[in-house]
């Protein structure tokens, strides 16, 4: 176990930089999540920190070492990777175990850690097939299997779920889940699936263009973006975002819609502004949208309905941008039926209509 | 009129067949029947006479072939370990380099671009311990007072066939290894350095066996091609001084045309494709379970 620190960090290929300047603290047993849209350095990030790519410029620490010029086999670290990177002329045990053959451990230590690992991992039957005779999900597991035996300081992990299907994916959500619990090592997790972010993280690292847009818990990106980037790129359905004008405490739409400001913002006249509204905060009337005293209503047509089972994502249109709105209890929506929406004011958002950056400080 | 109508698949393999007939199977079968005569070139009547098995049992119970045999055997074994270890290191230096690689493989292909002849005359050249290269240098250097016997001395010119033949052929080595090389996948090594692997644990644990099945299909080619070794020792010692390098082949090829004994000289061909077919064997052997190790055939 261990503190990871990132300070001023740099990647460089020649004249380009795809990673600029990063900081960021890991505590002791946290569990951090970096994500992002694909090619925005999250992988690149991971490999400085275990060395498997060389740092251009600033410093890394793990525990109070700094490792800049450290190999990987001196940083006592284990990473999953995306696609697993089994030893393919291995078993699954002698996989399991090389690591600690390396590190010359007795046969018998060997062999507790590895059995302990597949007893875990519900890897004891398949002990002593090759990768080549396994399946995603069990190859996944074995190369979880090998960062487990090691005991690492920090586990890192490379998009591991990417390659699964969405039922096993989140079974081994859980069970990654679990398995920080249980071992309470500090973990650095790489994906672009928000939901896994959401779903595993103490904090979650967003990142964009090499840069790190926004650090926070789940809750706190989620419910406070700092920029439009954020507001969309977390939650699902992704935030609407509606442009308009501030008149009279009020936003203007394009085709002249009023829907009054959040009730704590104070935004001068004349800004030109995003309004973010999530869909689970416009619902059609008396599909049960919490009462609250901040409410406005809209008329909007229903263009497109998705029943998701306990409720149907309605996709409508306002001042000529679609607009994603949840309806709970569903009933069926014909296209082209216009339904009267309340919107609840308070959880709306609002940022400026250029730098996209929230106007919430 | 009713005419046998051949089935149109004999119909159109029959050239085929026919060509194989001739080139192949006709001179096999004479060659394999001769064997079984004491045929001289020189008196085509003893082609007619039928003397069983006496070839075979002459030659397993000559000291001479078994002597050349052996040293067959020899050189086969140093020569192509040699090779492989060169190769290995060489094609493992090239791999690395990242700027003028093309023109270094090229370059590597050299060797595998002359006759085997003209290195064989280029060799004795280089070995004569009069006005040799390596005489002329270990003397200038002061190495040695006297001239080495190089291509006289019997374990000497061994050594000197040796050279010749790593020399030609260790690019086969290293143009297979590099190809393996270059096929290597990067994520197994990754994963090694990530679980603590120095660089040399790496190539041993996870380099070396994804090279060994590339190794051993250089084995199995370079084999055969050691087993039949011919024009470079004949060229640089004519197997002499007194046999003390000669080979198979050379004492084939002796026994055959300057003997003009062909009889017995097959027969002693015969045994000596046993050889390269045992090695090929025991490579492809070791081939299928160096692939099985990687998870690649069943
Ligand atoms: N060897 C290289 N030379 C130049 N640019 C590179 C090199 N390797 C990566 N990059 C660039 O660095 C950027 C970040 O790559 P990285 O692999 O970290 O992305 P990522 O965030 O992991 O994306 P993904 O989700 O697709 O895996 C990309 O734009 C990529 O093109
Ligand atoms: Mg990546």
């Amino acid at each position: 176990m261990a503190q990871v620190h990132l300070k001023d960090v740099v990647k460089r290929y020649g004249a380009l930089d795809v990673v600029h300047s990063i900081n960021l603290s890991i505590s002791e047993g946290e569990f951090v999540v970096l994500v992002g849209p694909s090619g925005c350095g999250k992988s690149t990030t991971l490999r400085m920190v275990a060395g498997l790519e060389a740092i251009s410029d600033g410093e890394v620490r793990i525990g109070d070492r700094v490792v800049n010029d450290l190999p990987p086999r001196e940083r006592n670290l284990a990473m999953v990777f995306q696609n697993y990177a089994l030893y393919p002329h291995m078993t699954v045990r002698e996989n399991l175990g090389f690591s600690l053959k390396i590190a010359k451990r007795s046969q018998r230590e060997i062999d507790a850690a590895v059995n302990e690992a597949a007893e875990i991992l519900a890897l004891t039957p398949l002990m002593d097939r090759k990768p080549g005779a396994l399946s995603g999900g069990q190859r996944q597991r074995v190369a979880m299997g090998r960062a487990i035996v090691r005991q690492p300081d920090v586990f890192l992990f490379d998009e591991p779920l990417s390659n699964l299907d969405a039922k096993l994916r989140t079974q081994m959500r859980v069970e990654i889940k679990k398995l920080h619990q249980k071992v309470g090592s500090t973990v650095i997790y790489v994906t672009h699936d928000q939901i896994e972010a959401m779903t595993l993280a103490d904090r979650i690292v967003i990142m964009r263009d090499g840069h790190i847009v926004q650090v926070g818990t789940p809750l706190e990106v989620f419910e406070r973006p700092l920029n439009t980037f954020v507001a969309t790129f977390i939650g699902s359905p992704p935030m609407n975002l509606l442009s308009g004008v501030i008149q009279d405490g009020a936003v203007v739409l394009a085709d002249g819609t009023t829907i009054p400001t959040p009730p704590d913002l104070r935004v001068a006249e004349g800004r030109k502004v995003s309004l973010g509204i999530r869909a689970d905060n416009i619902m059609p009337e008396g599909h049960s949208l919490p009462p609250s005293a901040h409410m406005a209503q809209v008329e909007m047509p229903v263009l497109l309905t998705e029943p998701l089972g306990t409720e149907t994502l309605l996709f409508t249109q306002l001042a000529g941008t679609e607009v994603q709105a949840k309806m709970l209890n569903p009933r069926p929506v014909r296209p082209g039926e216009v339904l009267r929406f309340g919107i609840a004011l308070d959880k709306c958002h609002l940022f400026d209509a250029e730098t996209g950056a929230s106007l919430r400080s | 009129m009713t005419r046998a109508k051949l089935p149109p698949w004999l119909v159109l393999l029959l050239p085929a067949i026919v060509i194989i007939l001739a080139v192949v199977m006709v001179p096999l079968l004479l060659s394999l029947y001769s064997s079984f005569t004491p045929y001289h070139l020189t008196r085509p009547e003893t082609l007619w006479k039928w003397i069983g098995t006496f070839n075979y049992v002459k030659a397993a119970t000559d000291p001479n072939f078994w002597r050349a045999f052996g040293r067959t055997v020899l050189l086969l074994t140093i020569a192509l370990n040699l090779e492989m270890l060169l190769g290995l290191g060489l094609a493992l230096m090239v791999s690395k380099v990242t700027q003028g690689q093309r023109l270094l493989r090229t370059a590597m292909m050299f060797p595998m671009m002359f006759s085997p002849i003209l290195v064989g005359f280029q060799f004795k050249f280089i070995f004569n311990d009069n006005v040799g290269l390596v005489n002329n240098a270990l003397q200038s250097l002061g190495l040695t007072e006297r001239a080495i016997p190089w291509l006289v001395d019997g374990n000497l010119a061994l050594f000197a066939i040796i050279m010749a033949e790593v020399w030609t052929s260790t690019s086969v080595f290293a143009i297979l290894i590099l190809a393996g090389l270059f096929a290597l996948p990067q994520d197994p090594l990754e994963a090694a350095k990530v679980d603590g692997c120095t660089p040399w644990q790496s190539f041993r644990y996870v380099t070396l066996p994804f090279l060994m099945p590339f190794i051993y299909i250089a084995m199995a080619i370079r084999s055969l091609d050691v087993a039949r070794a011919y024009d470079i020792v004949q060229v640089m010692t004519n197997g002499g001084p007194a046999r003390r390098t000669e080979l198979l082949w050379t004492l084939i090829g002796r026994t055959g045309y300057v003997d003009a004994r062909m009889g017995y000289a097959n027969a002693m061909g015969y045994i000596a494709i046993l050889l390269s077919i045992a090695f090929t064997v025991y490579f492809f052997r070791k081939l299928q379970s160096a692939r099985r190790e990687l998870g690649m055939a069943d």
